[in-house]
């Protein structure tokens, strides 16, 4: 079976998540990652949206993180104060799910601004509820494509907050949890050096060469001892991913 | 006490030029018909608060409503920029608008707190990150038991909170389910509210014994406008129109676009157009 270098990232993102993890889910790729661990390897994974629904099991995926959908298929639906000091702030998730339109290497991640904050080039959304997710989950998983305007040397913005300087910079930050431990692209997995916490390669997908991801990080890329290649997508994987893209497209087209 | 209005005498008697309003709703349940009722009236100045500012927001912006926007995500969820927002914040078209950026997070604890009537939230946040350097309103403060050091905001204090809610009983009491969002706490830290809802019943009869009930004491004004939370979702009643939400990128795009779509959908049309709106998507949907 073939299949493109966005469903092997989704794929590989989806792995990286545990049948016991209690996750905080972003909008876009990582709630496409999410939903299929659910659907395939992960069925009693607990996933939880910012707008309150906790363990819901969504049939299609959300356009917005508080489609219906999301409260339909919910255990339970709480406020949004609720939703950030209780579970967030108090500690319950073992892993939240990040996407972001910068990140550097030591996987501090840019949602704000393009240029200077108070002139951008380009004004993007916002934190959000990033910079609180990414200090208070146990540990953060990231996806992202790769590109070199998206992996660059400096951020221009730290909207949330990843390894910092590098180095034990969570630690002096007051920080007991764990950060980034993985950020999954198009091209490759990273994971954070043991002791330097730059992002890493330690995995490249079926077809990818150095040199492409070379080309497409901003900063000169380091690769990790051995460095494995991801397994290709199995069928079962590419056909319930395929699924979920179909009936979600099914259902967005519906309300037109 | 609570009181019925028409939608306009509503908006009328609540909202004022220069107000501070929060019209909120986390995706759900979005005041689009009080919003759009705004802008026929032509209210300027307005500082505009809301977690997620997005199509109602990027409306009043394009329109000339608001001097500030207080926000913590502001874009068209799933779709991308809002371009009407960006317009003014980049170009000053059709005014320059300020902003007060936050989290979430600290949005939340601080509707909370203007809830309950303290004049700051405190939270653990902001860790590390840039916001606290480019807004002045995210300080610390130092827990006096643990000597932990923790972020502070103002407590959110609105002039009017507007929101839509599911149903209204006779005596103005007023229901909500579903993604229930900061609405209730909306309203409680407002001076003035004003509620839109689906419809007003009798009684509300079989409930959770937890359902988010305002009582009618806690609650200003009342107008009902069936479906008008479109293009977002009222819970039972009508499914967001992410259609909608797509075509608003292309809608928005440019200024003239904006602007005859604007007269057409919102100038020249009154609350009722979202009823219409909506038994169009229900008939869609069978």
């Amino acid at each position: 079976m073939t299949y493109s270098a966005s469903e092997v990232m989704t794929i590989a993102a989806a792995r990286a998540l545990r049948n016991s993890d209690i996750c905080f889910v972003g909008i876009g790729m990582p709630s496409a990652a999410c939903n299929l661990a659910r659907l395939t390897h992960a069925p009693d994974i607990t996933l939880i949206y910012e707008s309150g629904t906790i363990a819901t099991k969504p049939d299609v995926l959300p356009l917005s993180i508080g489609d219906g959908e999301l409260c339909d298929t919910a255990l339970t639906t709480v406020a949004v104060p609720e939703m950030f000091r209780y579970w967030l702030q108090g500690g319950r998730f073992t892993v939240g799910f990040l996407g972001g339109a910068q990140i550097d290497r030591f996987a501090n991640l840019n949602t704000t601004v393009v240029g200077p904050y108070d002139k951008p080039k380009t004004r993007l959304p916002g934190g959000g509820g990033a910079p609180e997710i990414s200090s208070a989950c146990g540990e953060i998983f990231i996806i992202m494509r790769q590109a070199p305007r998206s992996f660059v040397e400096k951020l221009d913005f730290f909207t949330s907050f990843g390894h910092g300087e590098g180095g034990d910079h969570r630690a002096r930050m007051g920080l007991a949890t764990k950060g980034p431990t993985k950020l999954v692209t198009d091209l490759a997995i990273f994971e954070p050096d043991p002791v330097t916490k730059e992002m890493t390669v330690t995995s490249i997908h079926p077809g990818v060469t150095r040199d492409a991801i070379k080309a497409n990080t901003g900063w000169p890329v380091r690769y990790a001892a051995d460095v494995a290649e991801t397994p290709a997508p199995t069928e079962q994987e590419l056909s319930v991913l395929r699924e979920l893209h179909a009936r979600t497209a099914r259902a967005h087209g519906e309300a037109a | 006490m609570s009181r019925f209005l028409p939608l306009a005498a509503a908006v009328e008697s609540t909202i004022r030029d220069g107000d501070t309003v929060a019209m909120e709703g986390f995706t759900h349940l979005i005041p689009f018909a009080a919003g759009h009722e705004v802008i026929r009236q032509r209210r300027r100045h307005l500082t505009l608060i809301r977690m997620t500012p997005d199509l109602i927001y990027d409306q009043l912006i394009g329109m000339g409503c608001a001097d500030k926007l207080v926000f913590s995500w502001v874009g068209n969820p799933g779709v991308g920029s809002l371009h009407r927002f960006r317009d003014a914040y980049e170009n000053g078209w059709p005014a320059p608008i300020a902003i007060e950026e936050h989290s979430h997070a600290a949005m939340a604890n601080a509707y909370e707190a203007g809830a309950a009537g303290l004049p700051f939230a405190v939270f653990r946040g902001y860790i590390g990150v840039d916001l606290p350097k480019v807004n002045r309103n995210i300080r610390h403060v130092t827990c006096p038991f643990t000597g932990e050091r923790l972020a502070a905001v103002p407590a959110i204090r609105p002039d009017v909170a507007v929101i839509h809610a599911l149903k209204a009983d006779r005596a103005g009491n007023v229901l909500i389910e579903g993604i229930v969002g900061v609405q209730k706490e909306a309203v409680l830290a407002a001076k003035r509210s004003l509620v839109t809802v689906e419809e007003i019943v009798e009684d509300f009869g079989e409930r959770s014994a937890n359902a988010v009930i305002l009582p009618s004491w806690s609650v200003g004004a009342i107008a009902c406008v069936p479906g008008g939370a479109h293009p977002s979702y009222a819970h039972g009643y009508y499914k967001r129109d992410n259609a909608y939400y797509k075509a608003w990128d292309t809608i928005s795009r440019d200024r003239d676009g904006f602007l005859a779509w604007m007269k057409t959908n919102v100038l020249e049309q009154g609350p009722e157009a979202f009823a219409v709106h909506c038994s169009r998507l229900r008939a869609a949907a069978e």
